[in-house]
């Protein structure tokens, strides 16, 4: 494979995950190298988000199995600040927004706090100020946005492109990106595959949820898995985004063990 | 509360106010005595002092404030004394307020009061403004707070001896706020601050109420016992700033209320940090067609504080506005109340009313009581109210923290936006700075 003498990022075996009452994730294996692009496809339901919150740290989700090295950490004993300081991202499908807090003050930080845990300088608001606003160029995103509150009263898209901003400052190891695509029109979709793609380095990796082929037309990944009721079935290259697109997730059933693309 | 000790509060009261009855209000006015109708208007307050009866918490208005500790305690009235420099005052002074009244234990202080717009208004002390203003001062003082059933109101009036008083002439507007600072320096005695605040028709003003302390031994209590009224004519315009911030052993009793006029409009917001117990009543009274009153509130205790705010709205013709935003943030063993009625009165078609009652308790011995009071009896009337009490959002925490931010800093940054969404709608920008530095530095625990 074209990363195999990449460092590994991350390194998740066996891994399980409950709610209060139920198991959600049944047994994750995820290997995921610098440079390396991961797409995650699945049903509804299937547990691609629980996965993702729960590598960034969601309170909601024990993990009852399995281990997760990031970096050569144990991840899951660092709290959720930790691992964004490490260099976890998250992307949520869902950003929610906090009234009261504003977007400018939230993003500075942000930033100066995981700049200072990294050995970096702070920005001052000016500094910042500036900084930012060369950040949501790339991102084609109005200044005004740094005025108003965290996400309050964007709208499905703006929301989506905040995220992508605050990963752009924040320049994780790891990025994932939780279904960043839906709700985007197709402008905005080009515009954010653009950040990303400029984010994206040999450095780095970025694990993409989508239900999508359009947005791998724009992010080619690596390796595109199938997750199903908690666990990843199948994995592939760039092709198998496209067979399920043509096929549907049925298709899986009636073709388990022929497999598309290799195995990561 | 037991019944002995009312009275013995109460009699010693009124001792101290015997001693001085002829005091000195009629000693600084006219000798020709035209303020009798003071001395009347106080002779009455006397007499519904001495027939109403402690509140306790048998009272459905005192239900969640105990005061009964209060009655306990023998604090004469405050008498004038040593002033403080104005280098001691200088934290408190707003730069934005160039005309300013200070009154220390309730007294007038001229040397620490500076008045520079006389031109756009009559601003002064009441026993100053009383002569030559009579008639005006006569038909507002003591027409809107109520002293009939209401004991603190009637003390205050009873107590009557100077106080802060603004009128505000036809079509002037006053461009920059006007502070009206009331300093507690004394201990183990009780101020009776008294406001007046006329705004003819089409006038503007902005009023700043300040309730602040200045003791050596910030351990000791006093009472401060307040009354202020504001009268807004047709079109009048007032925007009123209130802060109590008195010392964390203090007790704060305060009455005002509001009338309006046709077309006029009242914007309130007030800020209680201070205080061992306050309690505020806010009556707003909306007596003309499409009069509009905007109020905010924002109580921030902590230890063992209690706030207690009771607001009565009432709209008593058609087309008019209220809009009302109220919250407290509880750590520790604090109790916030809070109690905001809304009247609707019968034939006001087009009433257009808000209220939302939102509270934050930041630790598990906090308490807030809050009772939303509806009374309507119009058809054609929008009124919306909700209420809302919770800890932090723990999927906002969560999103904090998944981008670096330990836990105490998410939750400090969401409390302070808790609070600072009220603060947004103070109206002088170095107050509004003096506020949020105040809250923040309440909010963050560390
Ligand atoms: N906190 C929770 N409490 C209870 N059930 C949960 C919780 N979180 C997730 N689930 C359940 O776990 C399952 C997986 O949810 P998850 O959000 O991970 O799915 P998903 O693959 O991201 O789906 P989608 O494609 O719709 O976003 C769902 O059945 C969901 O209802
Ligand atoms: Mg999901």
């Amino acid at each position: 494979m074209k990363n195999q003498n990449n460092k590994t990022i991350l390194d998740v075996q066996n891994l399980h995950a409950n709610t209060q009452s139920t198991e959600i994730l049944k047994g994750i294996n995820l290997t995921v190298k610098s440079g390396e692009i991961h797409a995650i496809m699945g049903l509804n339901g299937s547990g691609k988000s629980t996965f993702a919150k729960v590598l960034a740290g969601h309170p909601d989700y024990t993990v009852t199995q399995g281990n997760i090295q990031f970096e050569q950490q144990d991840l899951l004993a660092l709290s959720p600040e930790e691992r964004a300081q490490a260099g976890i991202f998250l992307a949520f499908q869902y950003p929610i927004e906090i009234p009261g807090v504003a977007n400018s003050q939230f993003l500075r930080l942000a930033y100066n706090t995981i700049q200072s845990k990294r050995g970096n300088d702070e920005l001052d608001p000016l500094e910042f100020d500036d900084f930012v606003r060369e950040k949501m160029k790339l991102l084609e995103m109005n200044p005004d946005f740094l005025d108003r509150s965290v996400n309050e009263g964007f709208s499905g898209g703006e929301k989506k492109r905040n995220e992508i901003l605050q990963m752009a400052l924040l320049e994780p190891t790891l990025g994932i990106l939780d279904e960043t695509d839906s709700g985007l029109d197709i402008d905005a979709l080009k515009i954010v595959a653009k950040g990303v793609n400029h984010l994206s380095n040999a450095q780095n990796a970025m694990i993409l949820i989508t239900h999508y082929q359009r947005l791998l037309d724009h992010i080619v990944p690596d390796y595109v898995h199938v997750m199903e009721a908690g666990r990843i079935v199948k994995t592939g290259g760039k092709e198998l985004a496209l067979e399920l697109e043509k096929h549907g997730y049925d298709w899986l059933h009636d073709d388990r063990h022929n497999n598309v693309g290799v195995s990561a | 509360m037991s019944e002995p000790a009312n009275v013995d509060y109460l009699s010693c009261l009124f001792k101290s106010l015997d001693a001085k009855a002829d005091g000195k209000i009629n000693a600084d006015t006219s000798p020709e005595n035209p303020q009798s109708w003071l001395k009347q208007l106080r002779a009455q307050a006397i007499e519904n002092a001495g027939q109403l009866k402690w509140p306790t918490i048998k009272d459905e208005e005192w239900r969640f404030t105990d005061i009964s500790s209060l009655a306990k305690l023998p604090f004469k009235p405050a008498q004038p004394g040593q002033v403080p420099a104005l280098s001691d005052i200088q934290p408190y002074l707003i730069k934005e307020a160039v005309n300013r009244l200070v009154f220390v234990d309730g007294f007038f202080a001229p040397e620490l009061s500076s008045i520079t717009s006389e031109n756009q208004m009559c601003i002064g002390n009441l026993s100053a403004l009383a002569t030559q203003h009579a008639n005006t001062i006569m038909s507002h003082l003591g027409q809107y707070v109520k002293h009939q059933n209401n004991l603190f109101a009637a003390l205050n009036t009873a107590f009557l001896h100077d106080g802060a008083v603004i009128v505000v002439p036809q079509n002037n507007v006053v461009d920059l706020p006007v502070h009206l600072l009331f300093i507690a320096t004394q201990v183990e005695t009780t101020h009776y601050p008294r406001c007046l605040i006329v705004g003819e028709a089409n006038s503007k003003i902005t009023v700043i109420e300040d309730y602040v302390a200045l003791q050596n031994n910030a351990e000791d209590a006093y009472i401060t016992n307040s009354v202020a009224e504001f009268k807004l004519a047709a079109n009048a315009q007032i925007q009123h700033v209130r802060m109590q911030r008195e010392n964390q052993n203090a007790f704060h009793l305060a009455n005002c209320a509001v009338s309006l006029d046709h077309a006029s409009r009242y914007q309130a917001v007030s800020v209680s940090l201070g205080a061992k117990i306050s309690r505020y009543n806010l009556d707003v009274r909306l007596e003309a067609e499409t009069a509009e009153s905007i109020i905010n509130g924002l109580a921030l205790i902590t230890d063992q504080q209690l706030a207690d705010t009771h607001t009565c709205i009432d709209h008593l013709k058609p087309n008019c506005t209220s809009h009302q935003k109220h919250k407290c943030i509880a750590d520790d063993n604090a109790h916030a109340v809070f109690n905001g009625k809304i009247i609707v009165r019968p034939n006001t078609q087009k009433t257009n009313s808000s209220q939302s009652s939102r509270n934050l308790l930041l630790s598990d011995k906090a308490r807030i009581d809050t009772k939303p009071q509806l009374e309507i009896f119009a058809d054609d009337v929008k009124c919306a109210h909700g209420a809302t009490v919770g800890q932090l959002d723990k999927e906002e925490i969560f999103y904090l923290k998944s981008r670096g931010l330990s836990e105490l800093t998410a939750r400090n940054l969401l409390t302070y936006a808790f609070g600072a969404e009220i603060l947004d709608s103070v109206p002088v920008a170095s107050l509004k700075h003096t506020l949020e530095q105040i809250v923040l530095n309440q909010t963050q625990s560390c």
